[in-house]
């Protein structure tokens, strides 16, 4: 899963989702896991480019839940930590896809 | 399976017309997503007319309904499980796939689909419709919770979306109610073959994902906000501190109830089975049969209908905390805790429905998607302490532990013993889970996920189906299987019948099983009597005591003392002791394994928990009774 994005911004940092605390948004770039594992993330609205938002989490950090197209999906660390993203400057309403 | 190529033949819409005559009823496929509110409009559409098993060779289970017509027609509605796509991967997305497809023998090959979606995230759930339509079947698409898209300022033209999806729309809430005609009407009328505009490449996740963007434009579709009331529980309910605290006493209170609110009726239902018995026995001359429906029947059926109000109030519990979202928030809790184990959160309700019956919790692992882990959950569940092993405790403990202060007033030798063998059933389930899941069950790397639905009012429509279905399943199981091992206990110990009189139990068919396997008991301190009272406990654990009641002659109830005494002459203290470390760690419930086999579709794992308990519990009671002397 890889996708070439622009990121012209120079204040985006690589990151992955653990790195995102409760309110933060994130843009998608990449999913590192198997092919399958991959759909089904992508199937539940994980797409390279869609904005995900850090939400609530399991006492400890783990595992949580994003915001990701219309949805609220819980990952435990040691599959968002697959995902990388790269962080916008600002936080950023989450704008329900269509 | 690619898309676009099929459908370029269907774009002029054609009628279908039904060959199935009056009589039979014709197959629908009811499928969409997990979350859509699938199950709720099938139930809507088929109310109390449902049917539910496994279809064969597979864990996955197939709910069939009669969905009756204005007109008096009836049709069949398959209830297909929850799934986001059609590629066949998971066992329920093969199941779906091969039931549309027409390649499950044993179920129709559906006329028509009803494929139900989330209005409030018609984005992403229409991505389902892309594989569907491609089908060619004559379909509706049904955008469910239509309350919640206009209370959240939502809104999509269905005449435009029916356009591009060349199908027919239909906006409902199958909670409510509200426009579920249509789908009637749909299932009376005669179908349309859907005729798309455009269909993406199935297999291509992005591409689906932007035609389901592109259809939603084009209908106007203008998503709902997000639901205000889920992320202010969610702030109570998943708050740092106060989350894991409230889910606790979410877990306490359940477990008091099931406790404390179910025994008294418990006692009513015994009452009630107690002077039905009473009555037959007095309408009834005396003799062979009379014995046969009294001692056989009532008691043996009895014993277990007793447990009736416990699994209800469970599945009431479990219910609610299911159809209000807060069962997707306690796994995410739980889920750390049980990592440790090997396990994951969806175990957790199942596991502390295992306290109360192992039944009712092997059927509620169906919340766990994926198959290893549920397995292992299904092997472990009846380690947990049920109900049944209680009086049988209570009546050990009681005969043989001296109910002497051991913490002042908080706990006595005996309550001390008890809790005791509920911590020795939990340590052997997670010891036997951190085995199994480094083992044969060791799972992949397939991640955890978990969706978040929002938060909702259940029902009472739905909670009330849950448990008339719950209750068929039980009292068939008793009127069945139960039924058939009383009379053939009731045979055994009235065989072989001489000069119009029963035998001594000793002389008995039972009894002289008895003692063909006393050699092999006897190591842990059993005698023949006992081992009657292991045998028939197979059938469940609580029947040891009605047994060795039979037995000494007495009535279990009423002469608890008699029969504490009694026991005193059959057991030493080491032998006490081992019988309670088998009773702890013996599968001894005939109910169980007849839902492990049907719930994990073979004999396989019945047979492998079976051999593996068993030995188990030879194995304790083995060295309790060596130890202890």
């Amino acid at each position: 899963m890889q996708l070439s994005v622009n990121c012209d911004l120079p204040e985006t940092l690589p990151a992955s989702l653990v790195d995102l605390r409760h309110g933060d948004a994130a843009i998608l770039d990449g999913i590192d896991l198997p092919m399958e594992d991959a759909r089904r993330l992508m199937e539940l609205g994980f797409l390279p480019g869609t904005q995900i938002t850090a939400g609530r989490s399991a006492p400890g950090g783990d595992p949580q839940v994003f915001q990701v197209d219309g949805s609220e999906i819980a990952l435990r660390r040691e599959t968002a930590r697959r995902l990388t993203v790269h962080r916008k400057k600002t936080k950023v309403e989450a704008k329900p896809r269509v | 399976m690619s898309g676009c190529s099929d459908c370029s033949s269907c774009n002029s819409a054609t009628v279908v017309e039904f060959p199935g005559s009056r009589t039979a009823p014709k197959a629908v496929a009811v499928i969409g997503p997990p979350n859509s509110g699938k199950t709720t409009l099938f139930n809507r559409l088929t109310g109390l007319h449902q049917k539910v098993a496994n279809f064969p060779g597979v864990t996955v289970e197939q709910h069939t309904g009669i969905a009756a017509l204005p007109d008096g027609r009836t049709i069949q509605l398959i209830d297909l499980p929850g799934v986001y796509s059609l590629s066949p991967r998971s066992e329920d997305e093969q199941v779906a796939h091969d039931v549309l497809t027409g390649r499950r023998t044993d179920t129709p090959k559906p006329e028509a689909v009803l494929l139900v979606l989330d209005s409030t995230n018609m984005g992403r759930h229409l991505m389902l419709a892309a594989p569907i339509l491609a089908l060619g079947l004559p379909t509706l698409v049904i955008l469910n919770m239509a309350d919640d898209l206009r209370n959240r300022g939502g809104r999509v033209d269905l005449e435009k979306l029916s356009a591009e999806l060349g199908a027919p729309v239909a906006l409902v809430s199958a909670r409510r109610g509200q426009g579920v005609e249509q789908v009637f009407d749909f299932l009376a009328g005669a179908m349309l073959k859907p005729a798309p505009k455009e269909l993406p490449i199935l297999q291509d996740v992005p591409k689906c994902r932007q035609w389901a963007g592109h259809v939603g434009t084009q209908a106007s579709y203008r998503a709902p906000t997000p639901p205000k009331w889920t992320r202010r529980l969610d702030a109570v309910f998943l708050h740092p501190v106060g989350g894991p605290l409230l889910f606790l006493a979410v877990v306490i209170a359940i477990f008091q109830t099931i406790f404390t609110v179910a025994a008294p009726s418990q006692t009513a239902v015994d009452w009630l089975i107690e002077h039905s018995g009473k009555w037959v026995a007095s309408v009834l001359p005396a003799g062979l049969f009379k014995s046969l429906l009294i001692d056989g029947v009532w008691k043996g059926v009895g014993s277990v209908i007793v447990f009736l109000p416990q699994i209800l109030l469970l599945f009431l519990f479990i219910g609610i905390l299911e159809d209000s979202g807060y069962l997707a928030r306690a796994a995410l809790i739980a889920d750390r805790t049980m990592a440790k184990v090997g396990l994951q959160g969806k175990s957790f309700i199942p596991l502390l429905s295992a306290y109360a019956c192992a039944v009712p919790a092997i059927m509620s692992t169906r919340t766990i998607e994926n198959k290893r882990d549920r397995i292992a959950t299904i092997l472990i569940a009846p380690f947990m302490t049920c109900s049944a092993r209680f009086p049988v405790y209570l009546l050990v403990i009681a005969a043989f532990i001296p109910n002497r202060p051991l913490l002042g007033h908080f706990l006595s030798i005996g309550a001390a013993a008890m809790l005791g063998l509920y911590v020795l059933g939990f340590v052997v389930a997670v010891l036997t889970a951190r085995v199994l899941k480094s083992s044969i069950l060791k799972s992949g790397r397939t991640p955890f996920l978990l969706e978040m639905p929002s938060y909702r009012w259940p029902t009472l429509a739905s909670l009330g189906l849950r448990l008339f279905d719950r209750a068929k399943v039980f009292l068939v199981r008793a009127g069945t299987i139960i039924l058939l091992v009383s009379v053939l206990l009731w045979g055994a110990l009235n065989l072989p019948y001489t000069n119009g009189h029963p035998p001594e139990i000793a002389n008995s068919l039972a009894g002289t099983i008895g003692r063909t396997i006393e050699p092999v008991i006897r190591p842990l301190g059993f005698n023949w009597k006992i081992g009657i009272g292991l045998l028939t406990a197979v059938f469940s654990r609580e029947t040891i005591i009605a047994t060795l009641g039979t037995i000494y002659g007495m009535d279990p109830e009423a002469n608890k003392e008699g029969l504490q005494a009694a026991l005193h002459h059959d057991l030493s203290l080491g032998g006490a002791f081992a019988l309670l470390v088998f009773f702890a760690f013996a599968m001894q419930c005939i109910s169980t394994i007849a839902v492990v086999r049907r719930e994990t579709g073979g004999w396989k794992w019945p047979v492998l928990q079976f051999s593996y308990m068993t030995v188990l519990a030879y194995a304790g009671a083995f060295a309790a009774y060596h130890l202890i002397r």
